[in-house]
């Protein structure tokens, strides 16, 4: 294969401490090597520009069946709003929900190497395979959504982790999974009632567990496995004013626990979208925000990581494993509702929302954003997410980045809207003068998202044997631009972009495609007998697909790459 | 010894059951017996591997009226000169193929720059049109087979249409929360008809054909308080009939939907389904309530899926512009492309248009190139200028397949296609990489 050299870039590179130092890096057969063992092979110069390694985003929602009916039920998203086919690339429709093809050519054009697909109903897994295999260029993986599990609900109820480490354990292989998601624990099986539990101490409907036994029983769990990946939560109560007392009764739940994992992580609960968490008052009226409040308790804790979820004011399609929520959210705006209930594991909702510049309560959502990750502490531990397609489309990374790296660039928004003063008077964001650098930046887009989710040996920086996945930016950290726009344009369309040492975006178009891999976990623990008969029993009687067919075949799953972990428990 | 082979997936209804158990011979060509299948499951087995009778080659039409048959590569090169030669070709189907030949066929229209479309566009395109516009609030089966309490075929006849849908997924079933099975639900059926679905019904409300949008617009006026306002007979059904469902319906733990074609396609079309869903959003204020499409094929939920993923559109594309793609029922849609004439190559593919479409569309597409691509022979055909056999996906092909609560199920292949007949993913294949031959750069994805 190839060899490949790139000179003279402003290196950043957490994983390794590098702040912008000027190095070589050099590329051979696929991966990075030490820039004196490459002879021969192309030279990019990349003088003048920063350089890093590809993106890995820990929390988006880009293959899968409630993404896919987000695509179907809105041809609106698609009508001028749609690139047109670039010389070697098939067609890309769509904006906030865009087709695959159209989703993994955006990403690389931001210098993105790796997705994490944040939910996956287990039952529909061959979907989420099926849309990998058409998603170019990314590097995918995706975790099954299981915190309102029926299994699991049992056998958390009963306290038998090792049971439920079994059954997980079988899950993820069976599905070509990564770790353990876990959406609004138990509101999403009383959805199946027309039910909800907005706080971690209401009963599970028949079940009689609480969303607090669940989300404790699976840290446990994921530990006892000792997966690359946390538990990963998106908790009760999201999106509703005094959601923070929620969350931090959620985040609690972790304290005291250690991690027990041979990748690298060192949190036992990633809390996802923590703006949608971080709402303080009591209704729309007084609705303000918490994030000083989240960040005070979050910046003191070693063992929680989490992702923003900011709100980019975009007209956007929503769509969550959280049923209830989306049936809530569609009182708010009667816009269209989609709703899919799956048998034993989860619910999912899709509903359009519109960010809408002039409404005081989407501008506060906006700052809240903003707020929790300019006061985060260590940008190791927070990161870089919209919950794609939720908070805003994923394309919009660039824009956000603008807005942490560019006081000003925020206080011009947040002076043009309708409701300035309400705003301010909600928020602390207009008092905020940090002003986040390129490492910061690398760290919340790369080498932190891929610590937290245990493949920092092989995504998320530059080490010799890690992946060649390379971006660079047209952005001079000794020079940079006065104009905040030139920092969003910058990151929109990456000088190049490298994947596994090949060229795949010049000068932000898409010139050539990769081998994309799929990325799962193949947990060692094995099955027993009684876990055995209950996933017998359970598919004889309750299911409606059968139990062989429910595993995803070898076939179906694209270009696999299984991470490998015996249970340091057993 | 002959061979049983277990959770096999069926290749006729939207049911998918995948439970069927197939004997097949010794030498894996023949299938000597299923189980677990309805009849016209059964029959569609029975005609699979390398069966007496099957079509084996391709064939062409000849000057003088008659079939010949050509090898693959002349099949191949005749379809891919034909989509490059041709302005504005139609491929149509895929009711019957599986995810692979479908996204096979998303390549090769793609690169042709032509049009797109599934049997959707003339069963549930209508329904389609509901779902853009109010969206679909449903469920997967095993919600409705462990919670529903209460179950509503409207517009539809599984009894006929859907042989095992009720033993399987709704009335029969023991559940998780319906542990009494049929003894534990309530089953309202509403058609013009009393179908043989209705026999098992606790109540049959015979709606005056054509006028479900009124009955549903009396449904949802006692949903929302407004009992008193609606009169005595509404589309045939008496007033306290209608008050009396509407309690059940609101008493109800957990309500599915399963609407059919005697919605989508009588007088309101997409409107009766539009209603429904509001009549679904409705009813959520009381309880839980969902809603179903009863769709047609084992796997025409397929294509919507697939497509909507490549393009962002379930069907009725038109790709013709080759940089975006558009879509536009009642102006890209086959039909309407056909009676206008506007088609000047088509490709019929795991359906039947000859069969389907009416006269006068026909008698415009056979004004041009006419291709069949199906293991069987049909009215499409015989009236083709080239006929391709293909495997059957689901008997000598498997897949994935999307059944009709969009829940994708793994399709075995039990037995052996004869010699030489690819799959439709591997003939669509041969076309594309004809055509990259005939015109030169591939596009990479």
């Amino acid at each position: 294969m190839s060899e490949m050299i790139i000179k003279n870039g402003f290196v950043f590179d957490p994983l390794a401490g590098i702040k912008g130092e000027k190095k070589d890096i050099g590329i051979k057969d696929g991966k990075i090597v030490d820039a004196s063992e490459v002879k021969k092979g192309k030279e990019i110069d990349a003088s003048g520009k920063t350089v890093m390694a590809g993106g890995v985003d820990i929390h988006t929602h880009v293959v899968g069946p409630k993404v896919n009916v987000g695509r179907l039920m809105r041809p609106e998203d698609k009508l001028f709003r749609s690139r047109t086919k670039e010389r070697n690339t098939r067609m890309q429709m769509g904006f906030a929900v865009p087709s695959t093809y159209a989703t993994g050519y955006a990403y690389a054009r931001m210098g993105y190497a790796y997705v994490n697909e944040a939910a996956m109903p287990p039952l529909h897994s061959p979907h989420v395979h099926e849309e990998i295999r058409d998603t170019p260029i990314l590097d995918i993986s995706a975790m099954p959504v299981m915190g309102n599990n029926w299994f699991q609900m049992e056998y958390l109820k009963q306290g038998e982790i090792e049971n439920n480490a079994a059954y997980t354990a079988w899950l993820l292989r069976a599905t070509k999974g990564i770790g353990i998601k876990c959406v609004n624990p138990g509101g999403t099986e009383a959805w199946g009632w027309g039910m909800n539990c907005l706080t971690i101490h209401d009963p599970v409907p028949y079940f009689d567990i609480t969303p607090a036994e669940i989300v404790k029983g699976q840290i446990q769990t994921n530990e006892f496995l000792g997966l690359p990946h946390s538990l990963h939560v998106h908790g009760n109560n999201l999106g509703n004013p005094g959601s923070a007392e929620t969350t931090l009764d959620t985040l609690k739940l972790a304290e005291g626990i250690t991690t027990n994992n041979k990748f690298g992580r060192e949190q036992v609960l990633h809390n996802t979208h923590l703006q949608f968490h971080s709402y303080g008052g009591t209704g729309w009226g007084d609705f303000e925000s918490a994030s000083q409040k989240m960040m005070d308790y979050v910046n003191k804790q070693k063992n929680i990581s989490f992702d923003v979820g900011f709100v980019t004011l975009d007209e956007t399609t929503t769509m969550t494993a959280d049923g209830p929520f989306e049936y809530h959210l569609n009182h708010l705006n009667h816009l269209k509702w989609a709703n899919v209930d799956v048998e034993l594991e989860t619910a999912a909702g899709v509903v359009p929302f519109v960010y809408d510049k002039n409404s005081k309560v989407c501008d506060i959502q906006w700052a809240i954003g903003l707020e929790l990750a300019l006061l985060a502490k260590d940008h190791m531990k927070c990161h870089l997410t919209t919950d794609h397609p939720n908070a805003g489309p994923f394309t919009r990374y660039p824009r956000v980045i603008k807005w942490l790296m560019s006081k000003q660039a925020r206080d011009e928004l947040l002076h043009s809207f309708k409701y300035a003063d309400k705003v301010i008077d909600a928020t602390i964001i207009e008092s905020m003068d940090r002003e986040l650098d390129l490492y910061e930046i690398a760290q919340m887009t790369r080498a932190g998202t891929a610590k937290c989710l245990g493949i920092s040996n092989m995504y998320g920086g530059l080490t010799p044997g890690m992946n060649a996945n390379v971006a660079i930016y047209d952005l001079n950290p000794e020079d940079m631009p006065k104009d905040p726009e030139m920092i969003e344009s910058a990151f929109s369309r990456a000088a190049y972009m490298i994947k596994d040492g090949v060229v795949v975006v010049e000068n932000g178009d898409v010139i050539a495609t990769t081998p994309r891999k799929t990325i799962w976990t193949d947990a060692k623990y094995p099955l027993n007998e009684l876990v055995e008969r209950d996933i017998r029993e359970k598919f004889l009687k309750y299911y409606t697909v059968e139990l062989e067919n429910y595993m995803v075949f070898d076939d179906h799953v694209y270009n696999t790459v299984p991470l490998e972990v015996e249970s340091p428990a057993a | 010894m002959p061979k049983v082979i277990k959770n096999v997936g069926c290749p006729y209804c939207g049911c998918s059951c995948d439970d069927v158990e197939v004997t097949v011979s010794d030498d894996g060509k023949h299938v000597l017996e299923v189980k677990n299948v309805c009849a016209i499951g059964t029959e569609i087995f029975m005609h699979g591997g390398d069966r007496e009778g099957r079509i084996r080659l391709p064939r062409m039409r000849q000057e003088d009226g008659t079939f010949k048959d050509v090898s693959f590569e002349e099949a191949t090169d005749f379809m891919a000169k034909t989509l490059l030669k041709a302005k504005k070709p139609l491929m149509y189907g895929f009711g019957s193929t599986n995810c692979e030949g479908q996204a096979a066929a998303a390549r090769v229209m793609e690169r042709a720059g032509g049009m797109l479309d599934n049997c959707a566009s003339i069963c549930h395109g209508s329904s389609f049109l509901a779902i853009f516009d109010n969206g679909y609030p449903s469920c997967t089966l095993g919600e409705v087979k462990n919670r529903a309490d209460v179950i509503v075929y409207w517009g539809s006849n599984p009894a006929h249409a859907h042989p095992r849908h009720m033993s399987r997924y709704s009335i029969f079933p023991r559940g998780y929360f319906s542990g009494k099975g049929h003894k534990g639900k309530t089953v309202i059926v509403v058609d013009p008809r009393f179908t043989d679905t209705a026999r098992v019904a606790d109540h049959v409300l015979q709606v005056r054909q054509g006028h479900d949008y009124d009955l549903f617009c009396a449904f949802r006026m006692v949903l929302h308080g407004h009992a008193d306002d609606i009169p005595d007979v509404v589309a045939n059904i008496p007033k306290e009939k209608i008050l009396e469902v509407a309690e059940i319906l609101k008493n109800a733990r957990f309500v599915n939907i399963f609407f059919g074609m005697g919605l989508c396609h009588s007088d309101g079309r997409n409107h009766n389904i539009d209603i429904a869903i509001s009549m679904t959003r409705d009813i959520n204020q009381f309880t839980k309530c969902t809603i179903m499409a009863m769709r047609g094929h084992y796997n025409i939920a397929g294509p919507g899926q697939v497509w909507s993923w490549v393009f962002g559109f379930p069907y009725c594309l038109d790709l013709t512009k080759k940089n975006m793609a558009h879509m536009n029922p009642g102006e890209t849609s086959s039909v309407d492309l056909a009676m206008r004439d506007e088609v000047d190559a088509f490709v019929n593919i795991g359906t039947d248009a000859g069969a389907h479409f009416p006269i006068p569309a026909v008698q415009h597409l056979k004004k041009h190139p006419f291709i069949t691509i199906d293991p069987s022979v049909n009215m499409a055909s015989e009236i083709s200028d080239l006929h391709v056999p293909v495997k059957i996906c689901g008997v000598d092909d498997g897949g994935i397949v999307y059944r009709m609560d969009n829940v994708p199920i793994q399709f075995r292949q039990v037995v052996n296609a004869p010699d030489g007949v690819p799959s439709d993913e591997e003939f669509l294949d041969g076309v594309y990489e004809r055509m990259v031959e005939l015109e030169g750069e591939k596009f990479d994805e």
